[in-house]
């Protein structure tokens, strides 16, 4: 646990110097989700970074539907063995497989469906899951999504469906960070009694720390025990928008900016790595 | 003009049913979904047969498309059927990133399509579909002439690898195309062999045209007739080899003329071999409510208004 402890703060440290070499990308969200996909790729999930298929027969399979926070998806994929760590030097480079949000077109090892536009990867997830349901599969759909990605209807259209048809073998997540572009979710829009809501429309609604490595293992594990009994899952993952680095915390205003070299420097000197075996910078 | 044979009266949208069921039959892999329109899609006899392979969705086409590019992780053949409106304007953006940028082997397919819904009026009416799809990189977008055609292009692009749109229609109309006539994605077909002007035609409008190619011939016109069931990928050799022979143009679609296939047309002739080309479509303007023979009469879809369109393209030749 200590080794993934440490691993969360290298993938932090991959996020901050990601987003600060091309000067572009959302680093406070990606900060943010860094235990929960550190928990997902190396504790949760049943899958083979070394043969990836798009077909994903036999594996758990899983889909960001909030594709601005590529950065983490993309330091966690590399990190557990989906594709070298030196290539996340290209993130949002000319000629790069690791576009700006998540795509298929460069068959990126992991990477499902493309995510971006906010309010479709829900959508997508369910049909994976009626898949693997046809094809007899006793395997698990994961999906994230963001707190102010609920604003889009398309998400709840999905919701009627999953709930309506029973769609039992996912288990989807929502960053509660309570954050969003223009400011604090609750200015922009808010999402009122989000558990309630989810709640109302058929869901298992389970709640996490989803910056608390062992309880969002531990929920994550949890929640496989609750497929199959003819509900979809929804966690609500409360995290900080820019954990790990002081200033980016708080505010929303590191949703979609890079800091600068002084900024940088400063950041990298919060995300300590001491005795993290074979790992270190790209 | 050779004889060309009508079997009967059947909507295009009954073919689409048919070739659905036959292709439940024969490929396990194809899956069908439906945004609340089951009976007008035809889809109720997939239903029936095959009901763990179909998926209602209620009236949630964003939905619909998303979950129909998921279903093909696993390698499921989702065909998706709502009318044609609700295929694409209003879930363009599911199409574009979730299908088309995915590269997801998604089955788009339109029903009423085009004027010729008729009493709903243009709220329904969409005559922007063609243009919408046919922008989207990889995607293939075809609009077969009849019953027979439809059947047969549903069941043919199953086996496509890839997203396709698939546009049909309503109302009953001649069913002309040999029922055993195999279908091959992006090969224009031949109805008749002219030389004086090429009539490009495409969905309802190939019959049309063949109305219009008996009165032409009255008139001592020869016209050549080439139906144009694959908008995209384009059977470009098909184009430049009728006009060079012709020399002049005219395209007929039930769709806007910006965007259409015959601004695709016109598109390929520039390039490789200007010609004097008119466009036969609806002219920026939305429909309204009426029958499908009043519609196609004041929007200048009709026969009469392609052998015009053949007229004036033969005298700027």
């Amino acid at each position: 646990m200590e080794n993934l402890k440490l691993l969360c703060t290298q993938v932090r440290r991959d996020i901050v110097r990601m987003v600060s070499a091309v000067q572009s990308g959302h680093p406070g969200g990606s900060l943010g989700c860094v235990e929960y996909f550190v928990a997902l790729y190396f504790k949760v999930m049943k899958h083979d970074p070394k043969n990836f298929t798009m077909d994903g027969k036999g594996d758990d399979v899983f889909f960001l539907s909030n594709g601005h926070i590529s950065p983490v998806w993309y330091s966690v994929l590399a990190r557990n063995g989906y594709f070298p760590v030196s290539e996340l030097a290209t993130f949002r480079k000319l000629d790069s497989r690791l576009q700006g949000h998540p795509a298929t077109a460069e068959h990126l090892e992991g990477i499902r469906m493309a995510s971006g536009s906010l309010g479709q990867g829900l959508s997508a997830a369910i049909g994976a899951a009626i898949t693997k349901k046809l094809n007899k599969e006793n395997t698990y759909v994961f999906s994230l999504h963001g707190d102010g990605e609920l604003q889009e209807g398309q998400i709840w259209e999905a919701a009627m469906y999953a709930a309506h048809n029973k769609i039992d073998n996912l288990i989807s997540t929502i960053d509660y960070n309570g954050r969003q572009i223009d400011g604090d979710v609750d200015n922009v829009l808010s999402l009122g009694d989000i558990k309630g809501k989810w709640h109302a429309f058929g869901w298992q609604v389970l709640e996490m720390d989803g910056n608390n490595l062992e309880e969002v293992i531990n929920t994550l594990n949890h929640a496989k025990t609750l497929t199959g009994k003819g509900k979809p899952i929804m966690i609500i993952m409360k995290t900080e928008m820019g954990m790990g680095v002081d200033y980016m915390m708080g505010t929303h205003k590191w949703h979609g900016s890079p800091p600068n070299k002084e900024q940088t420097e400063k950041a990298l000197a919060q995300l300590i790595l001491d005795g993290l075996e074979e790992q270190g910078d790209y | 003009m050779e004889q060309i044979v009508v079997q009967n009266e059947k909507d295009t949208r009954s073919g689409f049913g048919e070739g659905l069921l036959e292709l439940g039959r024969t490929n396990k892999e194809v899956v069908a979904l439906c945004a609340d329109l089951t009976g007008s899609l035809k889809m109720d006899a997939f239903e029936k047969e095959f009901p763990d392979r179909f998926f209602q969705v209620g009236i949630a086409e964003a939905n619909m498309i998303g979950i129909a590019a998921g279903m093909t992780i696993g390698g499921k053949i989702p065909f998706t059927g709502t009318f044609a409106n609700f295929s694409t304007g209003r879930v363009y953006d599911q199409i574009r990133q979730s299908v088309a940028y995915s590269e997801k082997n998604v089955k788009i397919c339109a029903s009423h399509a085009g004027l010729t819904l008729g009493e709903d009026g243009a709220t329904h009416q969409i005559l922007e579909d063609i243009g919408m799809m046919k922008m989207l990189p990889g995607m293939t977008v075809i609009n077969p002439c009849d019953f027979n055609q439809t059947k047969a292009a549903t069941i043919a692009i199953a086996s496509h690898v890839g997203p396709v749109y698939l546009r049909f229609g309503r109302p009953k109309v001649p069913n002309f195309t040999p029922a055993n006539q195999k279908f091959v994605i992006g090969k224009a077909l031949m109805l008749h062999e002219g030389v004086d002007v090429t009539i490009f035609a495409t969905g309802h409008m190939v019959w049309k045209a063949i109305e219009a190619a008996q009165i032409l011939l009255q008139k001592g016109i020869n016209p050549e007739i080439i139906n144009i069931h694959t908008i995209k990928p384009l059977d470009e050799a098909a184009v430049l080899q009728s006009v060079k022979k012709t020399k002049c143009v005219v395209t007929a679609e039930e769709h806007q003329i910006a965007g259409g296939m015959g601004e695709s047309i016109a598109g390929v002739l520039t390039r490789h071999l200007p010609a004097p080309i008119e466009f036969v479509g609806v002219n920026d303007t939305f429909g309204e409510s009426g029958t499908p023979e009043e519609l196609m009469k004041k929007y200048g879809l009709d026969a009469i208004d392609i052998v015009n369109a053949a007229q004036r393209a033969i005298s700027r030749k």
